[in-house]
């Protein structure tokens, strides 16, 4: 089902949760919607499931203009971010709630329900923990009891709320891709929340980034991460080496250096920021051109595969995050309190 | 050592010391008298005191007006605290103080508004009267003053659970279908269960063993509006102590099932909820 | 597999808008309270006022100044002031021993002590007169050394004691237990003896919870009405507290001046829950304050 956000605003008291917000998203996508907390993410998936209303505006599903639908009636499963089980029931009664709170006529005799639930559990790989309750399963198995009692009811849409905010990273990496392939499986409309961009990135089809109460850009991961629209994206979206200048007639001046951005090149000294991702940075021992920087290592930390390196600009006392390849830090033969020269392999300027 | 623990802070033994000199002087040492009492009577005078007809009376009177009372508490009671926690209307805060005045207000004091409003003449009293309905002086006014007493514990116990109660479960419930009604009985009231069952409890246990309001609106009628209290109190006025003993001693034990289950209600719903929330 | 759980009728939709309907229930059940309560809580508490002043200022004022009732008040300030210093004392002792410290039987001790409240104040009544009724078990010796205890003031106190013992232990043990020892042992590391880590630590962290428990005690001691009853004799002037003053004038079918001496123990009950109102308003201020401490 492909649902259609309209011109929808939101106000709690004086507080702007969304404001006028546009957004479609096809049958069968994975969408994330990454943000800060207090980006009205969670307000609008909220109003999609039909717990909040909006102040203005419509949701529409398929066709249906489901905004007055009450959150019986919408079809949704959803997915809480602290599970709301039902703690007094078993997961078995959790998971077949849904179905046996139908109207009699539309309820699925016992013996249905007892199919289905197994199907279920064996789904989300928790078969035999039918009888326990909530209380007596970890974390993760909470999240995929949660999960299949969503489904139980065959909703045409899933919305899950920061699903793995409240698990550990390895839960959460297991869990992520397991979803990735439920998706893929059952092709059911989803959307997720989440502040952790890393999550969003690996997982989305789509990812739809938000801030106060706006959406600033939505596109595929490889298009948000490599073509940031605004400086608000390229901070959010991975860590970034800031840099405070001017631009003018299509040269921007940061500092020591001096690049080309033809871009602007009709602006006239207006003032800018330009970004840097730690790993596009190209490094050498000697200057090779005029948009190197000399600094010095202050510090080089081992991450894994890669080294980061925290080094600090000779002429503005300011400090830079570079990330390389072991490899490549061998290769150069590199120390603490050495004196390098970066340059920038990829450079984005926004005038401010 | 039963203590042997290291203990960095003083004045253990002192108080321990005090409190069980305290405790023995004022309460057990007395309640003991009882016992001793009670073995001054043969195991047949015992029983005949106890099951004489008019003390069976009372017993049926005191359990089944304790019990409709208890019982009308849990649903006003219920429904007092779930309006006092989920909506918001002018008066609130005068209300959810006032709860508390059976609490804090002399039951001489309530027994004799109680009748004076309840009786044939009074102001509510009369309303019934037009129908043929007598409250004061009859089982009804029992009821109702025990209702009276009775009112904070149910609401005073439910509520905080209330507030407690994740909302999500609501909206996951009405996500997944079900109407208000089936939220409220299948996701909201299971978890009230044992706090609506020890404010039963508790405000049986009080009616139970009221008498200040009860003697007032009560009309102390041998056999049909004659309270076990009011029993022991009328043997002692006649200088049978014996029997006012043995009817307590049944009182009494009565008391400490009550307040052993009511304790037992308690220690299992902690630890119920102990091992939920981890 | 796929089939059964794969998007497909799933719920019918259907366009029900029922806003109204619950905003009208919802009045319907507040209604429901305020009937509720009217009837048992706010008309009696208004008609106990209507009654003492339906003769006038003068028939109220001569209700609860003439001898009697002068006597009867005095007797219930002086119980109570017997009766809530001891059950206070009483109460912060077992709270130290019981809250601060861990021991076998704990738990059967704090069971011990809500006793008086699961006994019927007759019977609370009756235990003094069988322990020191002219039958009682000291009764012969009480005779001998011309002491009376039983229906007279001292069995007054004694009952008065016994009914209201709980009041401040059971306030006081769990918000001792919940705000811990630590604050204490730090104290005691930096040098404090006993005596000035309760009066700078403990006392000023529990004062309010303290301040309601002896609030509470001394509403029951003014008030109690049962087991006074059962010691007091109803000897007009001598052994009469204000409830069983109440109590012999309503018998005496003067209803005014019965609602007028019980409008004073209305006021007081309307005292404690204000005050109840006001430690509950300032727990929640200081639990807010260290909440914002923290945040």
């Amino acid at each position: 089902m492909s649902i259609e956000v309209k011109n929808v605003s939101k106000k709690f008291g004086t507080f702007q949760a969304l404001h006028n917000v546009n957004l479609k998203i096809n049958s069968g996508e994975l969408i994330a919607l990454l943000g800060p907390s207090g980006s009205g993410k969670t307000t609008l998936l909220r109003i999609i499931a039909g717990l909040e209303s909006p102040d203005s505006g419509q949701i529409y599903f398929d066709d249906r203009d489901v905004t007055f639908y009450p959150v019986q009636a919408r079809g949704v499963g959803f997915v809480f971010q602290h599970y709301a089980l039902f703690r007094h029931m078993t997961v078995f009664d959790n998971i077949s709630f849904g179905l046996r709170v139908r109207p009699r006529n539309k309820r699925p005799s016992p013996t249905e329900i007892k199919e289905r639930v197994q199907e279920l559990l064996q789904l989300v790989q928790l078969e035999g923990l039918a009888g326990r309750y909530p209380s007596q399963l970890s974390g993760g198995q909470r999240q995929r009891v949660s999960l299949a009692r969503a489904l139980a009811v065959q909703p045409q849409v899933l919305l899950l709320d920061e699903p793995f905010g409240a698990l550990d990273t390895k839960v959460r990496r297991e869990l992520r891709r397991w979803l990735r392939r439920l998706h893929d499986e059952l092709q059911i409309t989803t959307i997720f929340v989440t502040h952790d961009q890393e999550e969003a990135l690996e997982l989305a089809n789509r990812i739809v980034i938000m801030n106060h109460g706006q959406i600033e850009q939505e596109g595929t991961p490889e298009e948000v991460y490599d073509h940031p629209a605004n400086p608000f994206v390229f901070d959010f979206l991975g860590s970034v080496n800031i840099f405070r200048g001017r631009v003018s007639h299509g040269k921007a001046t940061l500092g020591a250096i001096e690049i080309h951005a033809p871009e602007y090149a009709d602006r006239k000294d207006s003032p800018a920021v330009a970004y840097v991702r730690p790993h596009e940075w190209v490094i050498d021992r000697n200057k090779t051109d005029d948009t190197s920087m000399e600094v010095v290592i202050r510090y080089a930390h081992p991450v894994g595969p890669t080294i980061r390196l925290e080094v600090e600009r000779l002429d503005e006392e300011e400090i830079l995050e570079v990330e390389l390849t072991k490899e490549r830090f061998h290769e150069l033969d590199l120390s603490v309190s050495q004196r390098i020269f970066i340059k920038p392999r990829n450079i984005r300027v926004f005038p401010i | 050592m039963l203590f042997k623990q290291n203990r960095a802070l003083p004045g253990f033994g002192l108080t321990l010391g005090i409190t069980l000199l305290y405790l023995s002087l004022i309460v057990l040492i007395p309640l003991s008298g009882v016992l001793i009492q009670t073995a001054s009577l043969s195991w047949e005078q015992f029983w005949e005191t106890i099951s004489d007809s008019r003390v069976v009376a009372s017993y049926q009177l005191s359990f089944g007006a304790s019990f409709v009372a208890a019982g009308i508490n849990v649903i006003f009671g219920l429904l007092i605290a779930w309006v006092l926690v989920r909506y918001s209307f002018p008066g609130k805060r005068v209300i959810d103080g006032l709860i508390d005045l059976p609490f804090a207000l002399p039951t001489a004091v309530a027994g004799i508004v109680l009748t004076t409003l309840y009786s044939p003449n009074g102001w509510i009293g009369s309303f019934f009267d037009s129908f043929g309905i007598k409250v004061a002086f009859t089982p009804l006014g029992i009821i109702i003053a025990l209702t009276f007493i009775g009112l904070p514990f149910v609401v005073r116990t439910v509520q905080p659970v209330l507030e407690d109660l994740d909302k999500e479960m609501e909206e996951a419930a009405s996500i997944l279908g079900a109407s208000r009604w089936q939220t409220f009985r299948f996701v909201i009231l299971p978890p009230l269960y044992p706090a609506l069952l020890t404010g039963f409890s508790l405000a049986f246990a009080r009616a139970l063993g009221e008498y200040g309001s009860i003697v007032f609106i009560s009309g102390n009628m041998p056999m049909k509006t004659e309270i076990t209290p009011l029993l022991i109190m009328t043997k002692l006025e006649q200088f049978d102590y014996a029997g006012a003993t043995a009817i307590a001693l049944v009182m009494l034990t009565i008391s400490f099932l009550l307040l052993f289950l009511i304790n037992g209600i308690q220690w299992f719903s902690q630890r119920h909820q102990r091992s939920a929330r981890k | 597999m796929k089939s059964s759980v794969a998007p497909s009728e799933g719920i019918p939709l259907q366009k029900t808008i029922p806003i109204k309907q619950t905003k009208r229930f919802r009045w319907l059940l507040i209604s429901l309270v305020f009937l509720f309560l009217s009837l048992f809580l706010l008309i009696p508490l208004v008609a106990i006022f209507v009654e003492a002043f339906s003769q006038g200022l003068d028939v109220y004022f001569e209700a609860i100044t003439e001898p009697y009732a002068a006597s009867a008040i005095q007797l219930t300030l002086l119980v109570a002031a017997i009766a809530v210093p001891l059950n206070l004392l009483f109460g912060v002792v077992a709270s130290w021993c019981l809250a601060k410290f861990d021991f076998p039987g704990k738990n059967f001790i704090i069971t011990l002590i809500d006793l008086p409240f699961a006994i019927s104040p007759v019977i609370s009544g009756l235990i003094f007169v069988l322990l020191f009724g002219t039958q009682g078990l000291l009764g012969d010796w009480l005779i001998a050394h011309n002491l009376r205890i039983v229906f007279a003031v001292p069995g007054i106190v004694l009952a008065t004691v016994f009914v209201t013992f709980p009041f401040v232990a059971r306030e006081l043990i769990p918000l001792m237990q919940s705000q811990g020892i630590q604050e204490e042992e730090a104290a005691t590391s930096l040098g404090a003896n006993g005596w000035q880590v309760f009066f700078r630590i403990t006392l000023p962290n529990i004062k309010w919870g303290l301040l309601y428990g002896v609030i509470l005690c001394n509403a029951r001691a003014m008030g109690e009405f049962g087991a006074v009853s059962v010691v007091s004799g109803h000897i007009r002037g001598e052994t009469n507290t204000i409830p069983l003053h109440v109590e012999t004038l309503y018998n005496e079918y003067n209803f005014t001046a019965a609602f007028a001496v019980a409008s004073l123990l209305t006021l007081l009950a309307l005292i404690t829950l204000i005050v109840k109102g006001f430690v509950e308003w300032k727990t929640k201020q200081s639990e807010n304050e260290s909440q914002s401490e923290i945040g």
